[in-house]
């Protein structure tokens, strides 16, 4: 299957992702190369082989709702790149 | 021989009888960094200061007969496990300036063990990679041949063992990280079973495949520290309650009882000639230990490079997604829109491998690829994993190559990632099947390049790994061998 610039750059939209024309020239090569080669798991047939998600099976890892000490305020801020002292600070949203 | 050449099962009882201080053999491991790093680059954060006020804590715990296991050993850690005020970038543009407000659960195991954290090393970024050359502040070389790779993601890992500039290393493993790396190095290298060791403040790449292992000079260090790092904890819901046996007590004088199952996939067509040779050498070993060979087959190991490069980019799209520029890591300050600064942020600070794979995995996750790349990858996995599970029905271990070739040179393949991703092919199924897998040193090639031995277990096996890894080193008789052109 041929991946076209322009699916690349849908995709890299879809991924918040900005990319030079020249990064696209190059991705869609690598990408269509990539595709092509794991095109090879159409060789097996996997009708009704139920999907593996995690290999280790872990049933309802449940535990207590309880109160729990958390991270203090200043410290999970001190990594914002722009904080001001209560909040996270972002581009105008609306 | 100098301290900082010795093994921690060797300055544990050094340290024990007080014939050095834990001050003592961390001065010389800075030492020796002061003297190496330049070459090596292994790696990204140090912090001296730091490491010798850990080294005096130790001490006194020492004096006072307090010392946990690894009491006044200097580590080196892969820089994607979270360090409560150390800087952690995973070797990322995008965390460079990121301090964890927290500790992993693997550090703070560490720390509980009085071990001395003497900084973070290189790596793939977002441990992407099978080189370290994706590293944005590297790479790292190969102790042995400095114009050669020293394997990666955690590059920087086996790069700082084999180069004497820690004791003993913390790396990760989602699809041979640890494996590939030790083999290029020379040194042992453990992915325990998925869920052995937990995962808490390990940076996500790919959550159903990542484990946390050792890197260590050889096998009884492995076994040390694995005693240390495993174990359940509740701040990973994948990590699975089950007793930590003293993994020590796994290591034999042979290998009576034990049945090696020899994978035919694994001597593919393309297999370098020494490799070969050293791993015949090293199966040969283990039949002289008491091991009974017996030729198995896992049919599904050709697809699963396939497998591999679809589930890993999906959950690292998904994983990297976190990557907004807000809460954390880098922000592009002029971008006036929410969305433009979620583009710019990402885009400048992501590498270019890091970005292939996220649109990789957005791909196959996208609207009406799902069914044929994610759910059919999924699928395989599942295939993948039966071929284990039958023959471990016959066999205790599965014994093989890590790689097939020894290190290459570093720019060789930089251009052609398929070509790097297939180098993976013999170390994927264990991650994604979940099982444990070790490398250990079992030769050189003709350059004077390490080579390693593979071997695999079913689900919880570790001892039999273990056992099997010891019995080869102390016929091979080659662990205490270090690079001389350092």
């Amino acid at each position: 299957m041929k991946i076209t610039p322009e699916e690349v750059s849908h995709v890299a939209n879809l991924a918040r992702l900005r990319l030079s024309p020249e990064e696209v020239e190059v991705m869609a090569k690598q990408l269509h190369d990539i595709l092509t080669y794991v095109a090879k798991l159409n060789e097996l047939d996997t009708r009704g082989i139920t999907p593996t998600t995690h290999a280790i099976s872990i049933v309802n890892a449940f535990r207590e709702d309880e109160v729990k000490p958390s991270l203090d305020r200043e410290k999970t801020l001190a990594n914002g790149p722009q904080q001001d002292g209560e909040f996270f600070v972002v581009p105008r949203v609306i | 021989m100098a301290l900082h050449a010795l093994t921690i099962h060797e300055l544990q009882e050094m340290l024990a009888k007080g014939q050095v201080s834990a001050v003592e053999v961390t001065r010389d491991v800075l030492g020796r960094i002061e003297k190496v790093e330049d070459k090596v680059k292994a790696y990204i954060t140090l912090d001296p200061e730091l490491a010798l006020q850990q080294a005096e804590a130790a001490d006194k715990k020492l004096k006072d007969g307090t010392g946990g296991p690894l009491c006044g050993i200097p580590v080196s850690i892969k820089d994607v496990l979270c360090t409560d005020g150390i800087r952690t970038t995973c070797g990322s543009r995008i965390l460079e300036n990121f301090v964890p407000p927290y500790d992993a659960t693997s550090i703070l195991k560490l720390k509980q063990a009085d071990a001395v954290l003497v900084g973070k090393v290189a790596m793939d970024e977002f441990a992407m990679g099978s080189t370290s050359e994706n590293c944005a502040f590297g790479p790292p070389k190969n102790p042995w041949n400095r114009n050669y790779i020293c394997g990666g993601s955690s590059g920087g890992s086996a790069a700082s063992v084999a180069a004497d500039e820690c004791i003993a290393s913390l790396g990760t493993d989602t699809g041979g990280s640890i494996r590939q790396p030790a083999s290029h190095c020379g040194v042992v290298g453990l992915k325990p079973t998925y869920g052995r060791v937990s995962r808490y403040g390990l940076v996500a790449f790919a959550s159903s495949l990542d484990q946390i292992g050792p890197l260590t000079k050889d096998v009884t260090d492995c076994a040390v520290m694995m005693n240390v790092i495993s174990g359940y904890d509740a701040n990973d819901s994948t990590s699975v309650p089950r007793e930590v046996p003293d993994f020590r007590n796994a290591l034999k004088k042979d290998l009576q009882g034990m049945k090696i199952g020899i994978p035919r996939e694994y001597f593919l067509e393309g297999l370098d000639p020494e490799v070969e040779k050293n791993v015949q050498k090293g199966i040969e070993l283990l039949r002289e230990a008491g091991a009974e060979t017996v030729e198995v087959s896992l049919p599904h190991t050709e697809y699963c490079v396939a497998v591999y490069y679809l589930i890993a980019p999906a959950e690292a799209s998904s994983n990297l997604a976190r990557y907004d520029g807000v809460k954390y890591g880098f922000r592009d300050m002029s971008s006036d829109s929410l969305l433009d600064m979620y583009r710019n942020s990402r885009s400048q600070g992501f590498g270019d491998e890091v970005k292939r794979r996220i649109i990789i995995g957005t791909y196959a996750l996208s609207s009406g690829y799902y069914d044929a790349y994610y759910k059919k990858a999924s699928q395989v996995r599942t295939l993948i994993t039966e071929d284990y599970r039958k023959v471990f029905e016959t066999c205790d271990v599965l014994v093989s190559p890590v790689t097939p070739t020894p290190a290459w040179k570093l720019a060789e393949k930089i251009d052609d990632p398929l070509s790097v991703y297939l180098s993976d092919i013999l170390t994927i199924s264990a991650n994604l099947a979940g099982i444990p897998g070790i490398s250990v040193p079992c030769g050189f090639s003709g350059e004077g390049l390490p080579i390693g031995l593979q071997i695999q277990g079913a689900h919880f096996q570790e001892e039999k790994l273990l056992n099997v890894a010891y019995n080869l080193e102390q016929r091979l008789n080659i662990s205490h061998l270090r690079p001389n052109n350092l």
